[in-house]
């Protein structure tokens, strides 16, 4: 499991457009790089995030090798609803780790 | 430490260079080998194997951004991109993309696509955002191989594309050197 | 940046100064003296030293200032349940003996390297921690810059952020110290550059693109972008060793520790930054 840091308004005003901070401990290998014997080091990236609100996605990346080691996407949301955020990253062989946090919205 | 990279040959069709053997169409002089020279003596990337010449990658940032906009128009404008004019370092460039956008239902950006100019592949990422975004903007950090051009594109929900562009300065390069 | 670039950059710095230095160098308000207090503030002088913070760009020092956005932080909260979990069924977990970190590590980052009376040598933080798990966990050492000891270092050493440097000052590391400050000018490598020629001599002009700084340790360990992860203050001190093409002292050797020392010193009343965040 890789670690995480999450930076989510703990509470928000109904129709508030909040700012969501993800980082993640990964060390998206490009696929260019020569280890210390000089063979190239095979790409081992995160190729998908997504967000789901309450279970329906209201945001999403598609990540390519230029994205720097330990990924990390700041993106916005209305704050609609008191429940559940999920994160998801999804990568290179077989890498998934999906996170929830809880949302109050008053 | 002996780098050896093996070059994506297969993208080398646009490539000015043209073998003896090459039966090929007249391609223009090129100016390409003095400045590879130049290039190879510059600024960290001695030896490295990817420099190619400027037009052909030029070509393809073109390429990349038309063929992610299905062949409509892309339109300079409504697109913010920010990243610094000189960066630190090339392996973490932080970068915003933001669209003046009402988010609603009706009006909204539906996705936003970062290409560059010189690393070894011209994408960068590719969001997607709905009106629960509320706000059509994204921050991140990305991998510039050298100084060189980003391309910012956004889709509006009426099917329109529009563009920013900027210059970085990369002094110490991502991607394709290893650690000193 | 890459040897090459490296080499190729300080090569023709090396050539610079062979033709336009004298060595050694006079004194600087930095100092290149042997001895402690070097470069400090006096009543009638100001303090020039400048953390390598204030060398960086304004991303680069928001980055390190937001918590939520330094990615050192993900090895901190890694160092954080190490930290708080037993290493094996017959060891204690480190809050076993020291209770939470925020009260008992407070200001212990910033003594180090401190004397250790059993080795009778001073010795940084990771070879601190390295020895609690020798003689009080019943565990061999980790390797030199094993991501388990970087993330305990860095924990440890954010309970010290904003103090003070104040290198531990029993006595009986004087000879070592003075062998540090020694070692920081003394040329050496195929490019005979010692570390005072870069570090109190050309700090604030360019080496290559990049701006050259003071050589204050006061983030370690840091996350540098060059290496896209966490970092001890050996690694850097090994990478410029490969740098100006000398062979680097062997991991946790005295050699490096008396360097860690005087540097320290060099540092003493800086501000810890840790976990700092470098190009």
């Amino acid at each position: 499991m890789a670690r995480t840091l999450l930076t989510i308004p703990k509470t928000a005003q109904r129709g508030e457009v909040i700012e969501i901070r993800t980082l993640i401990a990964h060390k998206m290998d490009p696929g260019y790089l020569p280890d210390s014997q000089g063979q190239r080091i095979p790409r081992d990236i995160i190729q998908r995030f997504a967000c789901r609100y309450n279970g329906e996605q209201v945001f999403s990346a598609e990540l390519f090798p230029a994205v720097s080691a330990n990924p990390y996407l700041v993106f916005y949301l209305v704050a609609a609803e008191s429940g559940t955020l999920e994160f998801e990253w999804q990568g290179d062989n077989g890498f998934t780790q999906t996170e929830r946090v809880p949302i109050t919205v008053t | 430490m002996k780098l050896s990279m093996k070059l994506p040959l297969e993208r080398r069709a646009n490539s000015l260079e043209s073998s003896p053997t090459s039966s090929r169409e007249n391609h223009p002089a090129s100016p390409a080998p003095g400045r590879r020279d130049v290039l190879a003596l510059g600024v960290g990337l001695a030896g490295a194997a990817f420099v190619r010449p400027a037009a052909a990658q030029a070509d393809e940032l073109t390429a990349a951004v038309a063929a992610h906009a299905g062949g409509a128009a892309v339109r300079p404008g409504r697109v913010k991109l920010e990243v610094a004019k000189l960066v630190d370092n090339g392996n973490v460039v932080p970068v915003s993309v933001s669209v003046d956008s009402p988010m609603t239902a009706a009006d909204h950006v539906t996705s936003i696509a970062i290409f560059n100019e010189k690393n070894p592949q011209r994408d960068i990422a590719k969001f997607a955002f709905g009106p629960r975004s509320g706000k059509a903007s994204v921050s991140t950090r990305i991998r510039l191989a050298t100084s060189q051009k980003l391309v910012a594109v956004a889709r509006l929900s009426d099917g329109s594309y529009w563009s920013d562009t900027a210059d970085v300065i990369v002094v110490l390069a991502a991607c394709i050197d290893g650690e000193a | 940046m890459s040897r090459r670039a490296c080499i190729a950059a300080l090569s023709a710095l090396a050539v610079l100064i062979g033709c336009t230095l004298p060595a050694p160098a006079p004194p600087t308000a930095l100092g290149t003296g042997t001895g402690a207090t070097a470069g400090a503030a006096s009543a009638s002088s100001p303090d020039l030293r400048r953390s390598g913070f204030e060398f960086m760009g304004a991303q680069t020092q928001a980055m390190q200032r937001d918590d939520s956005a330094n990615p050192a932080m993900l090895d901190v909260q890694d160092g954080e349940l190490l930290w708080n979990t037993a290493p094996g069924p017959q060891s204690k977990a480190c809050v076993a003996c020291h209770a939470a970190a925020q009260s008992s590590m407070k200001g212990v980052a910033a003594r180090y390297p401190a004397w250790d009376g059993p080795l009778a040598r001073p010795v940084n933080l990771g070879t601190r921690i390295n020895l609690c798990r020798q003689r009080h966990q019943q565990l061999p050492p980790l390797t030199a810059d094993h991501q388990q000891l970087l993330n305990l270092e860095a924990y440890v050493g954010l309970q010290s952020r904003g103090m003070p440097v104040s290198p531990d000052p029993d006595p009986r590391l004087v000879p070592f110290r003075e062998r540090g400050a020694q070692r920081f000018v003394q040329r050496l490598g195929q490019l005979d550059l010692s570390c005072a020629q870069c570090h109190d001599q050309l700090a604030g002009l360019k080496l290559a693109g990049s701006v050259i700084p003071q050589g204050h340790p006061t983030g370690y360990p840091i996350y540098r972008f060059e290496w896209q992860a966490l970092g001890s203050l050996q690694r850097r001190l090994r990478g410029c060793m490969t740098g100006v093409r000398a062979e680097p002292f062997a991991p946790g050797s005295v050699e490096f520790v008396e360097l860690e020392l005087h540097l320290a010193t060099r540092a003493m009343g800086m501000a810890l930054e840790t976990p700092g965040v470098r190009p």
